[in-house]
């Protein structure tokens, strides 16, 4: 095929893609799927439904040229799909004061704010890991919340990112936010108290033990088939192994919390597996989709409240409607059909990361977390060839090159990394994000030296 | 004589292969072309002047002897260009051409001009009239800039389809004259070409003047036999050249290119082309143009005698601005390995913008300074100049970057890093960094702790911090240090070019 056949062709084919997508994308009144979204009962008895939206992926306009330090959330799609998450029986919206660089909990109250406030549930978070961890802050982080939704209540407030005892202590114990939350609770300003959690087990357990005292509501964790077993396998900095899924559910099971179910999909990357894996789940059920397994898994345990999907995507939604609307959960055999796929994934050189840019921005530019998609989406597409002796080394080679420089310009690569450290502090998932760009920059270079006319 | 159309269709067939030729070796991004096109700069005349390449300037001299100007219509990517425009004019006003005197005098002044440019420190002369460095301009910097739009386009297609065949090349701005000069370039010699057909190569081309007096001497030429003639202008209203003088069945050999179009257009067939020895005496037997011995020497000694020459809580996501780097004020700016020398490049260097367009990590730029307006220079704010990268030595056709190996290129000191202290991140910020010492290709920096070195007690925040110290004799002066040095706008590691290229 020569260039003009070939840019012909892709122009045609582009095209009838915009079109067909036009004509799927036209939204369909969810009547249908309405009356069958699979609803759970909170520990007040209220009516939650088992899909949560995540409000930490909102769409976002492209930012011009110079810009690119904010993104401007895209309210109109922003409301376009929460009117049809409503409609299809969607209750829960989970957002933060931290989220999409702060802009997430006035775009999803905008949102809301169009319809009956006894039509959604609110859940959103003190997140003062960051800045000042004083009472009146965090005290002002709460107030604000409740006048961004127009409210008098927040019906689930969460303690933030706890790791271990040590932030807890520091954030919430020591200057008596705690205290002053809970007495909220009585009041009725915040319907359910609970925290959300990365980390190790210890830490988790300390936590834990503040039950008696605090009375948790609901705890939320991270769960989907590959941390059941599995958590954080592909190495942490510090050493600390987060803990697995079944242990974080076992434990609050035993005690009979309510539990909110984050990253179902590892940030998207257990919707886009490499071939092999996608291949034996899409085998097993022809009409499925793959992260439709995912949502699966954590849906069939019976503590589970609901599951934050954070769908940036009409697709996304509408797919995941159609997962929890007809939900079925998994049989015994299909959880150690899914135990089996995660081995095999894990044969693959992931990298952790979940696109929740809790490390962003860097102070030094580069775009961490799109680093780590390039990376991932070369690995699951075979693109990172071992050496130039390597079975179609050329293509993969070039394949590789050009999605790294499509999806990250050159001033915000890997190889600009000052090795500061500073976005360790912040990923939830522990990956050593240094050591990470230092192995991506060796790599690529690697690439680039070995034919350099051609990069 | 069969030679109505097929001399005009050899000549276009030719035209056509080596303009588009030299415009893919001057646009194509993707690194591979140029290795089986950059023989096509080579063939250009001034440019294998410049590098003394008797075996290209010898020859074709002698063609030229033999079959007049073909270069002008076949191998100069300028002509080819006017005879496209003007080929377009034509459709609108065909016949628009009509016999005009020789303007000697202008040719020899901008032959001259050339010639002092060749010789005297003003290079920028002969760069602003070589008609390949002005097409090599006006490809990279107008038509490439397209060029990379188009890049970009068709690999974002591409991504939809996990295709992966297309670069997305960056568009920036290499030098604002250069796109200034190009412009009005590509503007001026287009319109010339609109109105008044091969006007520039005729009156202003330094390349045209030479090969034109050459050619008044060549074995084949173009020649009209009176008795056939009908008069009817034909031929002499479509000669762009205009240099057909139909009342007196004469042709100006100096300035006719070989287009060969009045042999097509001729409904009789008067004019063929033959060797002289066929042409018939000529009814006016004029003033024979004698050679002009004094000019001959001149041009003789052209052709051999050159080897002279945050909110208040962080929140979440976004991406730090980044300023622009800027280009630290040098005292010696670096030219590429294999220039040998600032000199050397100053001297050889056409301003064609080859080597630019083609240096696949975007460090060759046009110079911005007077004395060496556009010549090709150094920067490395969109990357560093590999040791294992000799693509510009491969392509440049003038001898100004000479063809090394990467073997060589890695004992070639181009220049050697200078540190500055005082924006250094452990000195400015007290943050541990060592991204240059991270990146030099051959070790010559060494990360060492403050309190270790003589800077002890000198006002550093955080004595455990480490400073890079440089090995001037290992350096070679590539770039990669203050390429990834993290101080913006300027880099605290930066390089001073050598006057001399050094090589162990």
């Amino acid at each position: 095929m020569n260039r003009r056949e070939f840019i012909k062709t892709s122009l045609l084919a582009s095209s009838a893609l915009a079109l067909s997508s036009c004509i799927r994308g036209g939204f369909k009144t969810g009547s249908d799927t309405q009356k069958a979204m699979e609803m759970r009962t909170d520990s007040h008895g209220t009516a939650v439904s088992l899909l949560g939206y995540g409000c930490m992926r909102w769409p976002t306009i492209p930012p011009q040229k110079g810009q690119e330090d904010k993104r401007e959330i895209d309210q109109e799609m922003v409301n376009r799909l929460v009117d049809y998450a409503l409609e299809n029986g969607v209750n829960y919206f989970d957002t933060a004061p931290v989220y999409c660089q702060g802009q997430s909990e006035k775009a999803t109250a905008t949102a809301l704010l169009r319809h009956p406030r006894n039509s959604y549930l609110i859940a959103t978070k003190l997140s003062n890991q960051n800045g000042d961890k004083t009472l009146s802050e965090g005290q002002k982080m709460f107030e604000n919340s409740l006048s961004i939704f127009q409210t008098d209540h927040i019906d689930y407030l969460l303690l933030h990112n706890l790791g271990g005892e040590e932030a807890f202590k520091e954030r919430f114990l020591d200057n008596g936010l705690l205290d002053w939350l809970m007495e909220q609770r009585k009041k009725g300003r915040i319907r359910n108290l609970g925290f959300s959690f990365h980390g190790a087990p210890a830490g988790f357990d300390a936590i834990l033990n503040w039950h008696e005292k605090v009375h948790w509501d609901f705890v939320q964790i991270q769960m989907n088939y590959i941390d059941w077993k599995h958590a954080g396998q592909s190495g942490s900095w510090q050493g600390k192994r987060a803990a697995n899924a079944e242990y974080l559910y076992g434990k609050l099971a035993e005690k009979d919390i309510p539990v909110v179910i984050m990253e179902p999909l590892l940030g998207g990357r257990l919707a886009n597996l490499p071939e092999g894996p996608t291949q034996r789940l899409k085998k097993r059920e022809p009409e499925l989709s793959v992260a439709s397994w995912a949502f699966r898994f954590s849906g069939s345990f019976p503590k589970v409240l609901t599951i934050l999907s954070g769908m940036t995507y009409m697709e996304h939604l509408q797919d995941n409607i159609e997962t929890f609307s007809h939900f079925r959960p998994l049989s015994e055999e299909d959880k150690s059909f899914l135990e089996e796929t995660a081995r095999m994934i894990l044969n693959f050189p992931l990298i952790d990361c979940t696109d929740c840019q809790y490390c962003m921005p860097c102070p030094y530019g580069i775009n961490i977390p799109r680093i780590f998609a390039h990376y991932n989406h070369c690995v699951n597409e075979d693109y990172i060839p071992q050496d130039s002796t390597s079975k179609d080394y050329r293509e993969k080679r070039r394949a590789y090159l050009i999605h790294y420089d499509r999806i990250v310009p050159r001033e915000r690569q890997a190889g600009h990394c000052i090795q500061c450290g500073e976005c360790l502090k912040h990923c939830p998932q522990q990956i050593d994000i240094p050591k990470m760009m230092q192995k991506i920059d060796r790599y690529t270079e690697k690439l680039r030296r070995e034919n350099p006319a051609e990069i | 004589m069969k030679q109505k159309g097929t001399l005009r269709l050899i000549r276009i067939f030719f035209a056509g292969f080596f303009f588009i030729g030299i415009t893919l070796l001057l646009l194509d991004t993707s690194g591979v072309l140029y290795r089986y096109l950059s023989w096509i700069a080579k063939l250009q005349f001034l440019p294998a002047v410049l590098a003394v390449n008797l075996s290209i300037v010898l020859p074709l001299l002698a063609l030229t002897l033999l079959f007049g100007r073909f270069y002008c219509s076949t191998l100069c990517p300028l002509g080819v260009w006017q005879d496209v425009v003007s080929h377009c004019a034509d459709k609108q006003t065909p016949h628009r051409f009509r016999y005009s005197h020789n303007k000697k005098w202008l040719r020899l002044f901008f032959l001259c001009v050339a010639l002092v440019g060749i010789f005297s420190s003003l290079n920028i002369l002969l760069s602003l009239l070589a008609p390949y460095s002005i097409w090599g301009r006006i490809v990279t910097h107008v038509f490439q800039p397209l060029w990379g739009y188009l890049t970009q386009i068709i690999s974002h297609i591409e991504q939809h389809f996990e295709l992966y065949y297309t670069f997305p090349r960056e568009v920036y701005l290499k030098s604002l004259v250069g796109l200034i000069s190009s412009l009005f370039f590509l503007l001026i010699i287009s319109l010339l070409a609109w109105k008044k057909g091969r006007v520039w190569c005729n009156e202003v081309c330094p390349v045209g003047t030479v090969l034109g007096y050459t050619a008044k001497f060549a074995l084949f030429k173009p020649s009209i036999d009176y008795k056939k003639c009908i008069g009817c202008k034909k031929c002499e209203r479509n000669c762009k050249a205009s240099c057909i003088n139909i009342k007196a069945h004469k042709v100006d050999y100096s300035r006719c290119v070989d287009c060969f179009n009045c042999i097509s257009q001729c409904p009789v067939g008067a004019i063929s082309y033959a060797s002289t020895w066929k042409i018939k005496p000529q009814k006016q037997s004029d003033t024979a143009s004698k050679p002009d011995m004094k000019r001959r020497a001149l041009l003789t000694s052209l052709a051999v005698a050159l080897p002279a020459q945050a909110l208040a809580q962080k929140v979440d996501g976004g991406l730090t601005l980044l300023e622009k780097k800027k280009t630290p004020e040098r005292k010696v700016v670096p030219v590429p390995a294999g220039s040998v020398s600032i000199d050397n490049m100053e001297k050889r260097c056409t301003a064609c913008g080859l080597c630019v367009s083609k240096c696949p990590a975007q460090v060759l730029k046009p110079s911005t300074e007077l004395h060496n307006l556009m010549q090709t220079t150094m920067t490395f704010d969109k990357g560093y100049c590999r040791p294992e990268c000799t693509v510009c030595s491969q392509v440049c056709p003038t001898g100004a970057i000479l063809k090394i190996t990467p073997e060589e290129k890695s004992a070639i000191h181009i220049g050697h890093a200078v540190w500055i202290k005082e924006s250094c991140l452990p000195f400015a910020e007290g943050e541990s960094c060592g991204n240059c010492a991270r990146h030099c290709p051959v070790g010559a920096i060494r990360m060492v702790k403050i309190s270790d070195s003589g800077l002890s007690g000198k006002g550093a925040p955080d004595e455990n911090l480490r400073i890079p110290l440089v090995n001037e004799s290992r350096c070679i002066g590539c770039g990669a240090c203050e390429h990834y040095c993290p101080t913006r706008p300027l880099s605290s590691i930066y390089v001073e070019g050598h006057l001399q290229h050094r090589i162990d």
